[in-house]
């Protein structure tokens, strides 16, 4: 595979225009940006971003051939950000995030067969089917939905992280957001409680310039995502969520802050997804070029494997994992297609806890 | 192996569309990503790339075809050292869920097209399970204590905090003031600001936050100021709480309580005078409870704050203040989902829950004197609704008047007089009736504020109406 990235541009604390790298505000501190995650880590965080890019390809064909129905909202090109943020995460912390929610999933170590089965409808599906790509569930790896609202997650979130801190469990919530979810009036009553109450929550803005058709200088008077939350005292940091380097040191700091009970932080991550909102999407709002150049300059799989190849690994250990995870999503999908409807005795159980 | 490009679905409605254009031709080498055609589905003129990397072996559909189904093959893709194009498989059709593969694709003779007719209902077909068995209320011969509503609502939270440390209250003044109605007086004190928890004005906001607490395994009970404010709220209420087990797969329940206030105050006018009853009664997922008396009241808390799911519990606060006799047990508990006869009589069934079965009461008395017996059901329970109760009257009485505070059109008594057709329509020697809330915003002016409400009057009037009997009382 051609390697199609000029330069690697990865900087702490900058953002996808770079302009804004001179920002003081928010850049993590030294001592943390040198604490340089191990070859193995990275090369583990190389591979759950390919699984995602992987399974979110196959999930687009699947949808093609009409194997998935109804709304599917592809996570290609934000691997970085939820890939980053778990790769710090501590097994206690939860995560709650949006409709979008494929990726998150399987950065939390849910079954991506299990994920692709409920793409499918089946009943091997993580909700039996019942529930669909917007509406997944596991208790077991703490991730608390996939949901359908947008912005509904966020004061669900800090719930969650109301129940950290009641249950003294040293727990974080992350709670993923949309820039366009960004303006909905619950997340700053939410600001409002996380931050009186000194709640763990990180609020993790995925800014990927649009909400649905409508960019981010269209709908948000203020595009600082990351100083929203100004006014309620919680910190915030814009981070190059293309860079899942960047994203990672920036989620240290997010996550030191939060144990050590300073309340919430946000981190707006600036980041874009390459495929339309959702696969019904012609995206005639932005021009294939803006998408080209995304995809040419700031990949977050190139990005990483620049680091990777320039730091020793090898291009056979690469292929290795680019194989495996062919293989996996491979099977998901075999297996999802495998997996029969649910009985339609399933349509009236799950209501209510008898 | 060679790949098989099909044309693909681009919107969940697309069965097929037009091959417009083609950006590659045979012989191009493609990567992931890059866009290789355009096509018009029925909504919009969409690019398809490329999934996998290769070379461009064959295009099988011309650009402009009109109608091309989704799954056809449209082009074959050679991998690395491929120069021979396969033929090409079958198109499927592709945009249909594969429901039980056979019959609905079949060819459309006689017999499978029974065949389908059968199959296709298949969902609507599948009974509706019947109402889960409800616990016994025990019937109690001991010792009452004369108490309000407001005492016995505190105290079922406070028994229950006592038992529980996961159960916390939250909700606008519900800690330092007490409760903007006092009904959390004193819970501050004993269980600490840990448990008993001030919110901003942010109903909306606390109400998701609760939820999360709920799936963070807490028990939260939320209480709105009054109901008219969960309507901030209802987003959380139904689409968070409610339904997250069923898209859970029956993973995830929401054991939550949302509890205050509901319907008309007194003298508030439109805003603050609702009764959300047949709101929340309409969606699954949800418990819809509406006490009357204090002993129900304390039961009735108890049990929901117990309940593994989503409970919404309708107080009143012209109730606030009553007094009843309440058991002295150490547990008094009430079974969610239970109706009780509050007066036997066999001449008219009249339903009615909350503060309307005083009126309803207070109308059977009246009626009795002119020789017409009622006999009052207290519903209780909205959701799940007894409904075996209220038809078991029926079928004695042959008439029924159901009452309720709200709104007439697609209120509870409408979902009433449906049970009863449903269930007892043999046994109807006239048409149910209805006392309700008038169709029109709460007023604030005295004289029509007691127009727009239900009164009793208007009950033993509809007794009189449904038993034939002309005549003043
Ligand atoms: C309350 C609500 N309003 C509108 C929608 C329809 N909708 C779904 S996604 C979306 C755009 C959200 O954009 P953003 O928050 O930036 O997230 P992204 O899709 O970019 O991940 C809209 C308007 C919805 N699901 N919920
Ligand atoms: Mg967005």
């Amino acid at each position: 595979m051609a390697n199609k990235v000029a330069a690697n541009k990865r900087a702490e604390g900058k953002t996808v225009e770079g302009k804004k790298s001179e920002r003081k505000r928010g850049r993590p501190p030294k001592s943390i940006i040198n604490d340089k995650p191990s070859a193995d880590t990275m090369l583990e965080m190389y591979r759950q971003m390919v699984l995602i890019r992987r399974f979110e390809e196959k999930a687009g064909q699947l949808y093609g051939m009409g194997q998935i129905g109804g709304f599917c909202h592809l996570y290609i090109g934000q691997e970085a950000v939820v890939v980053g943020i778990q790769s710090v995460a501590k097994e206690m912390d939860s995560v709650v995030t949006s409709y979008r929610d494929h990726g998150h999933m399987l950065a939390c170590d849910m079954d991506a067969g299990g994920v692709m089965a409920e793409l499918t409808g089946r009943e091997d599906g993580y909700s039996k089917g019942k529930g669909g790509s917007m509406h997944m569930f596991s208790r077991e790896k703490n991730f608390y939905g996939g949901h359908g609202i947008v912005a509904a997650q966020v004061p669900i979130g800090a719930g969650l992280a109301f129940a950290h801190k009641y249950n003294g469990d040293g727990g974080v919530n992350m709670a993923y957001l949309g820039d366009g979810a960004a303006n909905q009036g619950q997340v700053y009553e939410t600001f409002n409680m996380a931050a009186l109450w000194s709640l763990p929550v990180i609020f993790v803005i995925e800014n990927n310039q649009y909400g649905m058709g409508t960019s981010v200088s269209r709908a948000a008077a203020g595009q600082e995502l990351a100083d929203r939350g100004k006014a309620y005292g919680i910190p915030g940091v814009q981070v190059d969520g293309m860079d899942v380097l960047a994203v990672r040191t920036a989620a240290e700091e997010a996550l030191a802050h939060c144990r050590a009970g300073k309340g919430p932080y946000i981190l707006e991550m600036k980041t874009y997804r390459y495929r339309g909102h959702s696969m019904s999407d012609p995206a005639k709002y932005r021009t294939r070029e803006e998408v080209d150049a995304m995809r040419k300059q700031h990949d977050p799989i190139e990005q990483l494997r620049d680091v990777l190849l320039r730091e020793g690994a090898d291009e056979a250990q690469l292929k290795d994992i680019d194989q495996k995870v062919k293989k996996i999503v491979g099977d998901a999908a075999d297996f999802a297609l495998a997996s029969p409807e649910p009985n339609a005795s399933e349509l009236y159980t799950d209501i209510i806890v008898a | 192996m060679a790949i098989e490009i099909k044309m693909p679905a681009l919107s969940p409605t697309m069965t097929e569309g037009r091959l417009s254009r083609w950006l590659v031709s045979q012989g191009d080498s493609v990567a992931s990503g890059d866009v290789i055609a355009e096509i018009e589905t029925d909504k919009a003129t969409m690019e398809v790339e490329a999934i996998d990397e290769g070379t461009i072996g064959a295009i099988h559909i011309g650009e402009g075809t009109d109608g091309v189904a989704v799954g056809a093959v449209i082009a074959t893709l050679l991998e690395e050292g491929e120069t021979e194009v396969p033929p090409i498989s079958q198109p499927v059709s592709g945009a249909t869920t594969p429901v039980a593969e056979a019959p609905t694709q079949a060819a459309p003779n006689q017999e499978t097209a029974s065949a389908v007719a059968a199959a296709a209902p298949i969902a609507a077909s599948v009974a509706a399970p019947a109402a889960a068995p409800v616990g016994a209320e025990p019937d109690w011969q001991g010792s009452t204590r004369t108490m309000t509503v407001r005492e016995a609502l505190r105290d079922a939270m406070a028994e229950e905090m006592r038992q529980d440390e996961r159960i916390f209250v939250m909700g606008e003044e519900v800690a330092e003031y007490q409760g903007a109605y006092k009904v959390t007086q004193g819970l501050l004190d004993e269980f600490s600001a840990k448990r008993v928890i001030d919110t901003p004005i942010t109903e909306h906001g606390f109400a998701g936050l609760g939820v999360g607490a709920a799936f963070g395994d807490l028990r939260p009970i939320i209480e709105f100021m009054t109901f008219n404010f969960s309507m901030q709220a209802i987003d959380h209420i139904i689409n968070s709480a409610a339904k997250t087990l069923y898209m859970s797969g029956g993973q995830m329940g929401c054991p939550i309580v949302f509890r205050g206030p509901n319907g008309a105050a007194s003298r508030v006018a439109a805003q603050h005078s609702q009764c959300y009853a047949s709101w929340y009664a309409h969606c699954p997922g949800l418990k819809v409870v509406s006490p009357w008396s204090a002993a129900d009241a304390k039961g009735l808390l108890k049990s929901a704050i117990r309940d593994p799911n989503p409970v919404i519990f309708l107080e009143n606060e012209v109730m606030y203040g009553q007094s009843f006799e309440v058991p002295e047990a150490d547990d008094w508990v009430v079974p969610i989902g239970r109706a009780n006869i509050v007066r036997q009589g066999a001449d008219v069934t009249i339903t009615a829950f909350s503060i309307m079965v005083g009126k309803a009461l207070e109308a059977a008395e009246a009626l009795s004197s002119i020789g017409i017996e009622a006999e009052v059901i207290d519903l209780r329970s909205l959701r799940p609704l007894d409904t075996e109760t209220i038809l078991t009257s029926v079928k004695k009485t042959g008439r029924m008047i159901s009452c309720e505070e709200g709104f007439p059109f697609a209120g509870i008594g409408a979902e009433l007089a449906m049970q009863v057709m449903d269930g007892a329509f043999d046994y109807l020697d006239a048409p149910v009736m209805r006392v309700t809330g008038k169709d029109v915003p709460m007023p604030y002016a005295a004289n029509l504020e007691t127009l727009a409400l239900p009164q009793a009057q208007d009950i033993i009037e509809a007794g009189k109406a449904v038993c034939y009997r002309a005549g003043g009382l």
